[in-house]
């Protein structure tokens, strides 16, 4: 990262996490936020449940910083967008800020409209649209690099890998909050998980 | 939960924890979004205090009454729309008032991030003239526990607790703090409290009118509401969730937060008003605290700037804010258009039992009347069999209504999960056996209550705290209810059930169908073998497709009419075997055992 630690300023640290219900993106924003609580800040964290777990839309908003007050990250203004599928980063490019940080997965998931529906495609550029508004976007393919560690589940933990760098908190900010969101017994095999994703952000 | 560290929590885990603080000891309620994680949280967290599942918050309301009225502190959980069920207990305990402290959780959902409608529940303290408290934060959902059962029990009366979404959903931090166990002295027998008849009832009323009097004079000196000094030439009267976005919003203002938000601190808004320029009310949806002023004679501006409809963002509030002129419009938090990209709606899952039911109904072309659960989305495309959701068992009563007038010709249709149909179907199904109405209800029953994340029921054998629990048996159920015509069928067998459906519809008189399998997703996932596309034989039909199944794509081998072929995503098919039954060609088919896959979750 450059310049000072993330969530300094006076304005909170957004991070803006997307994907598709059942990927993870609940469990990397709660690692996120409890590293962040782990590293002294006040930290608040919103997403909406009901319906998401049957395929649709997921987005986790996580905001950190001396006072946060808005559970909700300021229309426009997220610091961070993880995203763990390629279209869900197009759609929620726009709340990112100019200058702000994408990691997207080269993942795609097709939604069934586009099986169902003739109007409804999934175009084949996702990721070239994504970059030519982002030049510095990063696609990192978290499902193999954890698929590699054993299970793709653990692709949630390779991206809160690969956005650590971008943050500044300590290692064990991050391996409190690991230990303590992961199930029993794997939790060394998610820290590899997260330095792998570290190490793929360099 | 140890009392020396600080915790991330969402507001539901928060009042979990408040409950254990504040020494409750019976926690009731039926699972509504966005209000289930508390007393799931309260099972698996402080099994000191004894929660349950009741069939419906009518029940769930009924059951907290009875133990605050044999001293226990009780809390009742459920959606918005879940206190409209529970409405007739509420208003008749407003007038007997409590015995132990006694706390009504409203979860409501502005925005309708899943709910049929975004009421404003707020008026429910004003209708039935109880105090309200309306947490900002987790600390305070946490704090106000607390708090609710000390006013409960120093004014004999229930407190309305009113959350939103973005407080039971957000996680903040919280700091935890000691427990202090409340001892249960047993019901005391007051029949001019506890039976409210004519003449008890009109003594009551005298009694809750001058507790309104009371809870007024501590509105206006409790620390609940306290003034946070700022910049004078804007002062804004907010609560809840709409506080915390006047914070983001305009930090450097005055604000009156009211914790205790009814009955109003009146004398101390009018006070406030007179010291700042400008009065503002910023709230969600309903005008609830600005018309109570404009009707003290305090003037305001609020609904002007903030809306009627859904939730208050930065970005919303900003808006409004600017067009009164309070702030800038460089100050308003703004983004481009969202990306005009294929939605993702939700959709049944892959194996989802309900798929065939609805896949059947559609050949049969009747008038279907739906409900409420995970199986609405057969409303939607490719399905889109379900005609009609308004609450929680509506598909019989209107199934009934419609089917004693029709003369369409079709047949009349009333699909309804399993929950759904012990929370308030049952009755629906008395009235069609007693009435004779000439329809066919189909319970879906999956064994579970699905939509809210797999909450036990009185059908699953298992209670909310773990215990094993009789299992109701439908089939009896039903007939004893006075219905002669009863098939019970296994949803993943279609010809089965499409018979079934047909001679349910030739049935002069109500039928029932008992279409079962379990959810796909809970208690466990299915994953029987998974099938695939025989392409050699596969002509392209996508027949298969029309299911909806989203393991089906189209993104096969083009046919010999360029039409692409259908392909199985064996990570994501359970092997229900619906495709297989449907396709025209016979070209699906179990993929051979030895390639086994990983499914992912």
């Amino acid at each position: 990262m450059n310049g000072r630690r993330a969530g300094t300023g006076q304005r909170p640290y957004g991070v803006l996490i997307v994907g598709v219900g059942g990927q993870g993106v609940i469990v990397a924003s709660d690692i996120i936020a409890e590293a962040a609580m782990n590293s002294g800040f006040d930290v608040k964290k919103s997403e909406v449940h009901g319906m998401s777990q049957r395929g649709g839309t997921v987005v986790s908003h996580v905001r950190f910083g001396p006072q946060v007050w808005s559970s909700m990250i300021p229309e426009g203004q997220a610091d961070a967008l993880i995203a763990f599928e390629q279209l869900e980063a197009l759609r929620a490019m726009h709340q990112l800020h100019a200058n702000g940080v994408l990691i997207t997965s080269c993942q795609r998931i097709v939604p069934p409209s586009v099986t169902t529906s003739k109007q409804a495609e999934y175009p084949q550029d996702v990721l070239q649209q994504v970059q030519a508004q982002y030049a510095d976007a990063q696609v990192v393919d978290a499902p193999a690099e954890a698929r590699a560690l054993g299970s793709e589940k653990m692709a949630s933990v390779v991206f809160v890998g690969a956005l650590s760098r971008h943050l500044g908190f300590e290692e064990q900010a991050w391996r409190r909050a690991i230990t303590h969101r992961v199930p029993k017994g794997t939790e060394a095999v998610n820290w590899q998980a997260f330095l792998r994703g570290q190490a793929l952000a360099s | 939960m140890n009392d020396t560290l600080q915790y991330l929590l969402s507001g539901n885990e928060a009042i979990a924890l408040g409950c254990r603080e504040a020494g409750v000891n019976l926690g009731s309620g039926y699972p509504g979004t966005p209000s289930t994680e508390i007393l799931e949280t309260i099972a698996k967290q402080a099994p000191e205090i004894y929660v349950q599942w009741s069939p419906n918050e009518k029940v769930g309301l009924e059951v907290a009454v009875g133990a605050s009225a044999s001293g226990a502190r009780a809390i009742s959980t459920q959606k918005h729309v879940g206190l409209n069920v529970a409405a007739d207990p509420l208003m008749n305990v407003a007038y007997t008032g409590v015995g132990g402290g006694l706390l009504i959780v409203s979860a409501d959902d502005p925005e309708l991030h899943s709910s049929q409608n975004e009421q404003d529940n707020r008026h429910y303290a004003r209708f039935a003239k109880i105090p309200m408290l309306e947490p900002a934060s987790s600390q305070e959902c946490k704090d106000y526990i607390a708090e609710g059962m000390a006013l409960s029990e120093q004014y004999d009366t229930p407190v309305l607790f009113r959350v939103t979404t973005r407080i039971s959903h957000s996680k903040g931090v919280v700091r935890a703090a000691e427990v202090k166990p409340h001892a249960v002295p047993g019901f005391k027998k007051r029949p001019d409290k506890w039976v409210m008849l004519p003449a008890t009832g009109r003594a009551r009323h005298h009694v809750v009118e001058e507790r309104m009097q009371a809870l007024t004079r501590l509105s206006e000196s409790s620390s609940l509401n306290p003034i946070e000094w700022g910049d004078r030439r804007v002062g804004v009267i907010t609560s809840g969730a709409a506080y915390v976005q006047t914070k983001e919003v305009l930090p450097e203002a005055s604000v009156l937060k009211l914790g205790l938000s009814y009955p109003l601190p009146i004398e101390k808004i009018r006070a406030f008003a007179a010291e700042v320029d400008r009065l503002l009310v910023v709230e969600e949806l309903d005008p609830f605290i600005e018309e109570q002023l404009r009707a003290a004679g305090i003037s305001c501006e609020g609904k002007s700037a903030t809306g009627l409809f859904g939730e208050l963002t930065p970005g919303r509030l900003g808006g409004g804010l600017s067009r009164l002129g309070i702030i800038a419009q460089e100050q308003v938090a703004t983004c481009s258009a969202e990306a005009q990209v294929t939605p993702r709606p939700p959709v049944m899952c892959a194996g989802c039992p309900h798929r065939s039911v609805f896949f059947d109904l559609k050949k049969h072309r009747g008038n279907v009347f739906g409900d409420i659960g995970c199986y609405t989305l057969g409303a939607l495309p490719p399905l889109r069999t379900m005609d009609t959701c308004l609450d929680m068992g509506a598909s019989l009563g209107m199934a009934i209504g419609s089917s004693k007038v029709s003369k369409d010709g079709r047949s009349t249709f009333a699909v309804i999960g399993d929950s759904t149909f012990l929370h308030s179907g049952m009755t629906g199904l008395l009235d069609a056996a007693y009435n004779q109405a000439n329809i066919t209800v189909i319970i879906l029953d999956n064994r579970i209550t699905a939509m809210t994340g797999g909450q036990e029921h009185p059908h699953t054998g298992h209670t909310l705290m773990g215990e094993e629990a009789p299992k109701v048996d439908f089939e009896q159920l039903v007939r004893a209810l006075g219905i002669e015509h009863v098939t019970k069928v296994w949803n993943h067998d279609l010809a089965a059930l499409d018979s079934a459906v047909s001679a349910a519809e030739a049935f002069e008189g109500p039928s029932v169908i008992i279409a079962e399998a379990p959810c796909a997703l809970m208690p466990k996932r299915a994953h029987e073998q998974a099938y695939e596309v025989d392409t050699e034989a596969c002509t392209a039909c996508q027949r298969c497709a029309r299911t909806g199944c989203p393991a089906i794509t189209l993104a096969g081998l083009p046919a010999e009419d360029g039409r692409p072929q259908a392909l199985i995503d064996p990570k994501v098919c359970t092997g229900c075997g619906l495709c297989a039954q449907v396709c025209c060609d016979h070209a699906i088919r179990h993929v051979p055992a030895s390639e086994n896959v990983e499914v992912v979750s």
